[in-house]
């Protein structure tokens, strides 16, 4: 058995230095501070406290519906309904609160993932069960749900004085001086972890975008895992809701407009293969801290408004390009070891 | 030794193909079992009903002598029962863990996985088999073999019995395939039942003690290695003499109209020469993976060569591009119909003239009227099944689609037509009907190769059959003495059979 436990033709031998480097998650990280010591060499008060917490207050919004787009992802599936169904859910537990002020605000949260969660399983089964293209299907409800939060709110707005004091207070209130918007976010992405890493749902999502055929072969369902990671997208995009509506104390129609592609670019930007089968929490959370750094920054140092969309979309596109030339690095490696297609 | 899986009179029967007809199979605990036949045998229909994925038409499978059936892969699994599909079955972006443990991940009481249990259980598992690869590696970071490997680890992993190996050492080099042996024979001491399939008869008489042979869905024999000849092998494997029809006719051979000198492409193909006669059905028959779709790829310029030349009637085809040889005359009608041959949202009409746009337009726009007469007229020719010429290609039958593929290439107006496997997963009576056709062809003074891998297609159709084996031309045979022993015993490379051309 000579030959099997002499690893020198295959990928894994390599330097810790070329597996450090294979780490996408570490190479960004690297990328991150590095972005931010220059930023803050150029505009000390980019390295404040004050500002350091208003874009973490800015990013948790990002990450977390990023976590929901990268359980979707893994299937080999997109989920371009989530900031539409951000603003339908926000607007809804929004309008509930307006009318009834008295109700819990547990009972709304309760409500806001369960709404959230219904959008995304209509996704999801028409998607798994109807095989309907993951594009096509949240193409078309990113409009419907916008749409309904038209419907519902009959085109007006819900602002901070028609929401009860416990309504607008729930994303701020502090503790352990960081906000609860941060600690809710913490929370989710620790659970999103878990499930996606510890049990065995969260496996049978990269089993199934890595290889559906294998995954049925080994009595996993692609019908079921598309289904869970679209409810998982859906529910999440519903907290979102209630917390980005109680955060800016308005719920409006346009709320979150074209956020649904934010989170596509930081999940590509963290690594996740828009293939499906491959992306790991921890590079999600750097993609959204990235993107959230550098819109920041831009404004910080004093880009030009007109400039910042550019020079985000160019962020974006080297980082597709990377992911892309990375990608098939590990292809042509596949070849090398005498894989055909 | 005990009977672990037993098949009685199975049956499996697709519209117009008996792919089983009545086999039976005893395989037994300690025992490696060699499944034998040529392509279409019903070699793989077998492994699709003992892994649950197709169900029979009539039979019975048996597990420790109760009778079973299986509705999903999972219920083959749970009774023992793992194959081994090489690339098809593995998750290149997850771990050796995951890819052994995925669908029955090992959890802790909290209901959380238990990582460590499941990477002691593999080190454990690849111990059992001297394998030292990191459980953490990546897939996609495996050799050909490695994998092969995992895949075995993987069946153990469920505590299979029968153990199906499908063409194992296909990709593997001579060492690798040596491990594969070792691997085999350990499983074998160890009580497992193997499976083995493959086509080449060394491995057979090297790993195999039992075997059974499989000829046109039905059984043929079975016995133990020990007490047979490769000879014997493959007297069952080619069967007595043909019993199905293909065209009586009598060839009109004429001049030479394609001539191929010292091909050769690298690691594929190697030194092919042969020349093609006006009116003459070449066959070209080989083992899947022996070089012949290359080589026909290469032919007609859609794949690179490193050397040799192609001369068509009187001009070297050098430009390596396909519209070179369609304006030499040179149709080419590839094995993929799907991926290569058809384009499938179009209708008949649109892809019947798509490689003769020019000949149906006029002022550089396609002429609806002569592209809708030329469709018509081979269609009624082929006789086509289809409710409208307009209708997508999508629609039709996999034998119809075959229909517009020729049709696409007879609209070129060619001289020479290269059709590789064109008969592949089509119907008995449409078959038969490409048949009649390609005979008509070559009698009306086309020049044709006909590349098959089904021996009596090939024995049936051609004035002339090359033999290829491992990239090269082994053997060439005349209509008169190309015997189906003699043919398959020089592709297998089990009996000497060369003759020169």
């Amino acid at each position: 058995m000579e030959g099997i436990s002499n690893m020198k033709h295959s990928g894994f031998q390599g330097t810790l230095l070329h597996r450090i480097i294979a780490r996408r998650e570490i190479t960004l990280l690297v990328i991150i501070v590095l972005l931010v010591a220059a930023v803050g060499i150029r505009a000390p008060r980019f390295l404040q406290p004050g500002r350091q917490l208003s874009i973490l207050n800015d990013t948790i919004i990002l990450l977390m519906l990023t976590l929901g787009q990268l359980a979707v992802i893994l299937t080999a599936g997109i989920d371009l309904s989530v900031a539409s169904n951000l603003a339908f859910t926000g607007m809804a537990v929004a309008m509930w609160n307006m009318m009834m002020p008295g109700v819990p605000m547990i009972v709304l949260v309760g409500a806001s993932i369960l709404i959230g969660a219904s959008l995304g399983a209509f996704n999801g089964v028409m998607v798994a069960v109807g095989k309907v293209p993951p594009i096509i299907m949240t193409l078309g409800t990113m409009s419907v749900y916008r749409g309904m939060v038209f419907l519902i709110s009959g085109g007006a707005w819900v602002s901070a004085h028609q929401m009860s004091p416990a309504f607008r207070g729930f994303a701020r209130f502090s503790f352990l001086g960081l906000p609860s918007l941060v600690w809710i976010g913490v929370l989710t992405t620790g659970l999103v972890y878990l499930f996606l890493n510890h049990t065995k749902g969260g496996r049978e999502l990269y089993a199934v975008g890595d290889n559906e055929t294998a995954a049925g072969f080994v009595g996993v369902s692609a019908t079921r895992a598309k289904i869970k990671a679209f409810v998982l997208s859906g529910a999440i995009a519903g907290l979102t809701g209630l917390l980005w509506v109680s955060r800016y104390a308005s719920a409006q129609n346009d709320t979150a407009i074209g956020f649904e592609l934010e989170t596509v670019a930081a999940a590509v930007i963290g690594g996740v293969s828009i293939m499906g089968g491959s992306g790991s929490v921890p590079g999600v959370v750097l993609g959204a801290v990235f993107l959230g750094i550098v819109k920041n920054a831009l404004t910080v140092i004093g880009v030009s408004p007109f400039w910042q969309m550019a020079i985000q979309g160019g962020v974006i596109l080297i980082a597709i390009v990377a992911n892309t030339l990375m990608d098939r690095r590990n292809q042509a490696r596949l070849s090398m070891n005498g894989v055909s297609a | 030794m005990a009977e672990v899986v037993r098949l009685d009179d199975a049956r499996k029967f697709f519209p117009g193909v008996k792919a089983l007809d009545g086999v039976t199979m005893s395989i037994r605990s300690g025992e490696v079992h060699a499944l034998i036949g040529e392509n279409g045998a019903g070699k793989s229909t077998l492994v699709k009903v003992l892994t649950g994925v197709h169900s029979l038409t009539s039979g019975t499978v048996y597990v420790d002598g109760s009778s079973v059936s299986f509705r999903s892969p999972h219920d083959s699994q749970a009774a023992g029962i793992a194959a081994i599909h090489q690339e098809a079955s593995m998750f290149p972006n997850l771990t050796i863990v995951e890819n052994i443990f995925m669908g029955h991940h090992l959890r802790k009481p909290s209901g959380l996985l238990d990582w460590t249990t499941m990477k002691t259980r593999t080190s454990e598992l690849c111990g059992r088999l001297s394998l030292k690869i990191p459980p953490d590696t990546l897939v996609r970071d495996l050799s050909v073999a490695q994998r092969h490997q995992i895949e075995i680890v993987k069946a153990l992993s469920i505590d299979a019995r029968v153990i199906i190996m499908d063409e194992p050492t296909a990709s593997l080099s001579l060492k690798e395939i040596k491990e594969l042996y070792e691997l085999v024979r350990k499983l074998r001491e160890a009580g497992t039942a193997i499976v083995f399939i493959s086509h080449k008869f060394e491995e057979i008489f090297e790993i195999a003690d039992t075997y059974t042979v499989l000829r046109d869905g039905r059984f043929v024999g079975d016995g133990r290695v020990a007490d047979v000849t490769t000879d014997d092998l493959v007297r069952m494997m080619a069967g007595a003499a043909l019993d199905r029809l293909f065209p009586e006719r009598t060839p009109n051979i004429g001049d030479i109209s394609l001539r191929v000198q010292s091909l050769r492409q690298a690691g594929v193909f190697e030194d092919i020469s042969f020349e093609l006669h006006k009116g003459e059905v070449l066959g070209f028959f080989g083992l899947v993976g022996a070089g012949r779709s290359e080589l026909m790829q290469s032919i007609f310029g859609v794949r690179g060569r490193d050397g040799g030349s192609v001369i068509a009637g009187a001009v070297e085809l050098k430009a390596l591009r396909p519209q070179q040889a369609m304006k030499e005359g040179i149709a080419f009608v590839p094995e993929d119909r799907q991926e290569q041959g058809v384009v499938l949202d179009m209708s008949i009409v649109e892809n019947t003239t798509l490689a003769s746009l020019k000949a149906v337009s006029r002022f550089g726009f396609p002429n609806r009227r002569t592209e809708l007469s030329t469709t018509a007229r081979l269609a009624k020719r082929f006789s086509l099944r289809a409710s409208s010429l307009l209708q997508v290609v999508a629609a039709l039958s996999g034998g119809n689609q075959q229909k517009v593929v020729l049709s696409k290439w007879l609209a070129t107006d060619p001289r020479i037509l290269i059709l590789d496997e064109p008969t592949r997963g089509i119907d008995v009576g449409t078959k038969a009907a490409v048949h009649s056709f390609i005979g008509e062809l070559a009698d009306q003074g086309y020049a044709i190769i006909l590349v098959s891998s089904e021996l009596h297609e090939v024995l049936g159709m051609s004035d002339r059959v090359l033999v290829m084996k491992e990239g090269r031309l082994v053997a060439e045979f005349d209509r008169d003495n190309a015997e189906a022993e003699q043919v398959l015993g020089a592709a297998i490379g089990a009996t000497t059979a060369q003759r020169g051309a």
